[in-house]
């Protein structure tokens, strides 16, 4: 676990500090903190993007469709350097880039904008047809929604689909804090595996078994992780 | 209309390899030679509209032109939240062209009938939205919105249209004809209607084919010349640009009939004539309704 980092970054241990700078928005504060050892994970070990290489065709995308509860996000952001910690006090405020829910045209390192659940999938479904159109095979894409806003029929529409079509180069993590009004019978995994993901499930707390699950092979198909973490209010 | 643009479509994929198709199993058979040309800007995602909108939102994200198509009601009403945030709320752009308007598809009933396209278009900020009276037109059109930057639009075919083309300026008016009771704005298909039902009438007619931005400066000036009794004409939902007009006049006290398909399930089958008649839009409804807005008995 990266609890220290150089040069002045920030670390893991620097995460809650940087968060708790940030307060209101109480009513998401259980699901802001489901995705921030994920989140952490992704930024400090498996995403190739940096604040210098933030707008570099080449480089990973992280999509965060679930843009409830942020704070987590805005959190590892400002530690890896996307963005200045002294924002983080200013959330939600009328002018702040940092809103309840993410805005990419207001924040360098946002990828999508994001709040209306169910958006993300399908967005980032383009965005890998679109990099492999290009010519880019480099990038991978990321995209982290909730179980529960697996509710939403049109991830259903997003997972066929890339399911179909192999699309190996997308990667979905699923927080699972059994927040959903319904859990899925069988398993949110296998949701994913009987349209033709490769699927993983891992404790979404766990860095090192997180790290070795992101970066199991995947050939042809498109990888979807389900990371557990407690339930909601719990 | 529809057939005119899978052909310059196609012609355009091959022409401009930053654009890109997005399918959702509607005119894929017509679409098999750029499927099989550009199979890696050619997608077809199934009947899934939603994930057609986001997959355009997000293939513009990744630097590309997107080109979405399929049936007004599917093309608008059914994925309207993901041209809203996926596509609008992200700042991408792309070129949504529908097919069917409001009532192409006579004998299919409501479903596949989609009169409030351009009302429900017109509540997102920075849309354009044209609407082509003839298959020339509707190629220009497109022509001119995949090359406008990553700018969103909405082009709206119709297999109803003129029987001419007119030279038209994308974003402007045309002026087909001058007069001094009125002006009569006449939108995409409605301008052979328009032109029947007034022509011996003293009025002016205006030929929209770009209808979001509104042209109020050409309309300003063709009212400044005529008495101001203002007459919309519009293929879909009847008053869609009575906001526009207001607007545009907020200076100039005038008169406005709204003219266009009437906000009603109307629960009918048949011909598309069978509608045009239903809704008052043929020449000899038009010209009833117009005269006896302009009689001289009226105020002003």
């Amino acid at each position: 676990m990266s609890t220290t980092a150089p040069n002045g970054a920030h670390g893991y241990a620097d995460l809650i500090p940087l968060w708790s700078t940030m307060t209101g928005d109480e009513k998401h504060t259980a699901a802001a903190t489901s995705t921030l050892d994920v989140l952490w994970v992704l930024y400090d070990r498996i995403l190739r993007v940096s604040p210098s290489t933030a707008d570099d065709p080449e480089r990973d995308r992280f999509l965060l469709s679930k843009g409830h509860g942020p704070q987590a996000f805005y959190a590892v952001l400002a530690a890896k350097g996307f963005l200045d910690p002294t924002a983080l006090a200013n959330i939600a405020a009328f002018d702040s880039a940092l809103g309840f829910h993410p805005d990419r045209n207001l924040l360098a390192g946002v990828e999508i904008s994001s709040g209306s659940l169910g958006q993300g999938l399908g967005l980032a479904v383009g965005v890998a047809l679109g990099l492999r159109a290009a010519g880019r095979t480099r990038p991978h894409v990321w995209v982290l929604v909730g179980d529960a806003e697996l509710d939403e029929g049109s991830n259903d529409e997003a997972i066929a689909y890339a399911g179909a079509i192999g699309l190996d180069t997308l990667h979905v993590v699923v927080v699972d804090n059994e927040s959903a009004s319904y859990r899925q019978h069988g398993g949110l995994a296998a949701r994913f595996a009987t349209a033709g993901w490769a699927t993983a499930d891992v404790d979404g707390r766990d860095h090192d078994a997180m790290h070795a699950t992101f970066t199991t092979a995947h050939p042809g198909r498109p990888f979807a992780v389900v990371a557990s973490v407690e339930k909601k209010d719990s | 209309m529809r057939t005119r643009f899978i052909d310059a479509t196609t012609r355009i994929l091959d022409e401009d390899p930053r654009t890109a198709l997005v399918l959702a199993d509607i005119s894929v058979d017509q679409f098999a030679p750029a499927f099989r040309a550009h199979p890696d800007r050619v997608f077809n995602v199934g009947i899934r509209e939603q994930l057609m909108v986001g997959v355009a939102g997000g293939l513009a994200l990744a630097g590309l032109r997107p080109i979405v198509n399929t049936i007004a009601s599917f093309a608008v009403e059914r994925p309207f939240e993901q041209l809203k945030i996926s596509v609008a709320h992200q700042g991408s752009g792309i070129v949504l062209v529908s097919h069917g308007a409001s009532y192409d598809y006579s004998s299919s009933g409501r479903t596949h009938q989609a009169p409030g396209d351009v009302a429900l278009i017109g509540t997102l900020p920075d849309w354009a939205v044209y609407v082509p009276g003839h298959p020339d037109e509707a190629e220009a059109l497109l022509r001119h919105a995949v090359a406008d930057g990553d700018s969103r639009a909405y082009v709206r075919l119709s297999e109803q249209a003129n029987a001419h083309a007119r030279a038209l300026v994308p974003g402007r008016f045309d002026t087909v004809r001058t007069g001094r009771a009125g002006v009569v704005l006449a939108v995409g298909p409605m301008l052979d209607a328009v032109l029947e039902a007034t022509a011996d009438l003293d009025v002016t007619v205006l030929y929209a084919t770009t209808v979001r931005p509104f042209d109020a400066d050409t309309l300003v000036a063709a009212v400044g010349g005529a008495r101001p009794n203002v007459v919309l004409v519009e293929p879909y939902l009847a008053g869609t640009s009575a906001a526009q007009v207001a607007a545009a006049l907020e200076d100039t006290p005038h008169r406005l009939l709204g003219l266009g398909v009437a906000n009603a399930d109307i629960r009918r089958y048949g011909t598309v004539d069978d509608h045009v008649r239903r809704h008052g839009l043929d020449a000899d409804s038009l010209r009833t309704r117009i005269t006896a807005y302009l009689a001289p008995t009226n105020p002003h």
